[in-house]
């Protein structure tokens, strides 16, 4: 945390698919600051599910280094991998967040069960989840609810919750408002974009819309970042 | 937390993880009954006789002798003359000896000819004696008592008469000669329930008037007669015999088998208990084995119903893999769903097999002479009971290791 550095960086990165030979993708360099907000644009099947797995550390590049927070993903083992995206990174999907069979405070907390020090810094876990439950205009008494009887808009509001409790320095949200309908959606980035700022996260949004570019402080079109390549044999 | 997530994901199944759950519990009842029955018959079996030191009969084998003289069982090829048999009561290593008179019959029991000493003598479940439920030993020597299945099948009680009928499943009854039933034992479990027991001189008495198998005709000579007559037998079916130090036994049983006057067999009970339960142990064996294989046969079902619900679960897994779950994490996850079933279902298959206990336990009593205690399980079945949660977990590693390649594959993306 202490570290100046951007929150995310890549550099030369190369993904190769398993199976698919000869298509690869490269990243030959993006960067995130701290508290920067990001938005993503791309088409589906221009790499930017791979580019957030990547991130993620749940797929490792052919090259390159990806540091998250001052640590590059790409050389640490699995394990330490995923105890960095649990310490580090809160993820946003685009539906079915939640675990529904989980009460919505297990769900929120969930995250911290797989990092110790984040935990640390949510302080009092289940009073945080309640306080960030409230801050995202949640009744308390849904926290001991299923997260099955939810409806879609309240489940992304916890998966917002989730992302953020314990102040991960970055946050990934993957089209989070598709599952929306226009209304919600506004809400929803208000909700998100406070809950953002408030933790002093970055934030790199992914989404096909470009209509909600004037939101963040930079937007990204993933073709200029990334190339889809088809090498030969 | 975690184990709170499992629970809950088990609950959103409840009735996959039911129905599961239930053929665990059947199986798990199944084969702790099997094991119970098998352990209580062999308990009823070691219990038939204690007490006695050696079984003396005619010279045949050891099992039969055995299931003859203690199970009334099949018949005596041959018998043990009167004289044999005082020789060997004046042995000095013989500090007791119970004759023992078969070959009559009353209905489907049998009747056992014998003396006081074997009111006295007779030990069953590691020592206890006879007892009786009502009325008193043999007085008279028309007097006779009879077993507690007898007296309850037949609805005897003290002062009924009773007519025994010549040789086995015969159509001639000693009917001149009817006796009277002077007690009623209590229940013992053992093939003594099934016995009325007279006394050796009546078993003389009522063959005074028979040669060769059959009533001389036209003779019976009157009771009182035969109350003066001498009825001192001429030869005994078998005797038990117990020794004054436990060290002369082998002694004894090397005398006795090598009498010189008549080709004897002498035999310890536990010795040829134990070769008989080794016959009797094989079906015992193969039952045992088919109730562990229905045990199996539920796990592997409940293994298939794991594989089944993998695909539906991705979405589960790549959340818990998006939140930092290792790949690992969700290999236990499913391992501990598994041994949460398996210990649910080896729970209530306990409860099943007291449930079953508590109804079946006097039907079985009353069917086979087999008692079931009930008694709180086992260390013996607290190991089966581990071993099945154990092996729950086993079968589980196979769907775990799927789900694992899975979650590494899609990572938290779940591409549908």
């Amino acid at each position: 945390m202490q570290s100046p550095g951007p929150i995310l960086a890549l550099d030369g990165v190369r993904f190769r698919w398993p199976g698919r030979a000869p298509f690869s993708l490269s990243v030959p360099g993006f960067t995130l600051a701290r508290g920067e907000t990001v938005l993503l644009l791309g088409e589906s099947g221009s790499g930017k599910s791979t580019l957030l797995s990547l991130i993620c550390g749940t797929v490792t590049p052919a090259a390159g280094t990806i540091h998250v927070a001052g640590t590059d993903i790409a050389a640490l083992s699995g394990g330490r991998r995923d105890r960095l995206r649990a310490e580090r990174i809160g993820v946003i999907f685009q539906q079915f967040n939640l675990l529904p069979f989980g009460s919505v405070r297990d769900n929120i907390l969930l995250p911290l069960r797989f990092a110790p020090e984040r935990r640390a810094r949510a302080g009092d876990a289940p009073a945080a989840a309640a306080a960030l439950c409230t801050a995202i205009g949640l009744p308390d008494d849904v926290l001991g609810a299923r997260a099955g009887t939810l409806s879609v808009g309240q489940q992304q509001r916890v998966a917002v919750a989730r992302a953020l409790i314990g102040t991960p320095p970055l946050v990934i949200a993957d089209e989070p408002t598709s599952a929306l309908d226009a209304g919600s959606q506004a809400a929803f980035l208000d909700l998100m974009f406070g809950q953002v700022a408030a933790a002093g996260s970055a934030l790199l949004m992914v989404s096909h819309d470009p209509r909600l570019a004037d939101r963040f402080d930079r937007t990204v079109r993933i073709e200029d970042i990334a190339r889809m390549d088809r090498q030969a044999a | 937390m975690i184990l709170r997530l499992a629970l809950a994901s088990l609950a959103a199944r409840a009735l996959t993880v039911a129905m599961t759950t239930l053929a665990i519990a059947l199986s798990v009842a199944l084969f702790l009954g099997v094991e119970k029955v098998r352990t209580g018959a062999k308990a009823s079996f070691a219990d038939t006789i204690s007490g006695t030191d050696l079984i003396v009969g005619a010279r045949s084998g050891s099992v039969q002798l055995l299931l003859y003289s203690v199970f009334r069982i099949g018949n005596a090829t041959n018998n043990v003359t009167w004289e044999s048999y005082l020789d060997i009561a004046a042995r000095p290593e013989v500090e007791w000896i119970v004759p023992i008179s078969l070959g009559d019959s009353h209905r489907q029991f049998r009747v056992m000819g014998t003396t006081e000493a074997f009111f006295e003598r007779y030990r069953y479940r590691q020592g206890r004696s006879l007892e009786m439920a009502e009325g008193e030993g043999l007085g008279d020597l028309f007097d006779a008592v009879v077993g507690a299945e007898v007296a309850a099948t037949l609805g005897y009680s003290v002062d009924d008469p009773i007519v025994v009928s010549h040789g086995l499943a015969s159509f001639t009854d000693h009917d001149d000669h009817p006796f009277r039933i002077a007690g009623v034992l209590e229940r013992t479990g053992t093939p003594v329930d099934r016995t009325v027991i007279v006394s050796l001189e009546a078993i003389e008495a009522i063959h005074v008037d028979w040669r060769g198998g059959a009533q001389i005709p036209g003779r019976s000579t009157p009771a009182e007669t035969l109350r003066g007559m001498d009825l001192t037998p001429g030869a005994v079916t078998a005797a038990l015999v117990g020794v004054e130090s436990p060290l002369q036994t082998f002694a004894l049983q090397r005398a006795i088998n090598e009498y010189p006057e008549e080709p004897l067999l002498a035999v310890l009970p536990g010795v040829a208990l134990q070769e008989l339960w080794a016959i009797v142990g094989v079906a015992e064996t193969a039952l045992l084995g088919v109730s562990a294989m229905v045990v199996v046969t539920a796990l592997i079902g409940m293994m298939a119903t794991l594989f089944s619900s993998l695909n539906e679960r991705r979405r589960e897994m790549a959340i818990f893999r998006a939140m930092g779950a290792r790949p690992l994490t969700i290999l236990a996850l499913l391992v501990l769903e598994a041994m949460l079933t398996a210990a649910l279902g080896a729970g209530l298959g306990l409860g099943l097999l007291y449930a079953g206990l508590l109804v079946a336990q006097p039907l079985v009593d009353a069917a086979f002479g087999l008692w079931l205690p009930i008694e709180p399980p086992a260390l013996r079945e607290l190991w089966v009971l581990l071993a099945v949660v154990a092996a729950g977990a086993i079968v589980s590693l196979l769907p775990a290791i799927r789900a694992y390649k899975l979650s590494l594959a899609d990572g938290m993306m779940v591409r549908t």
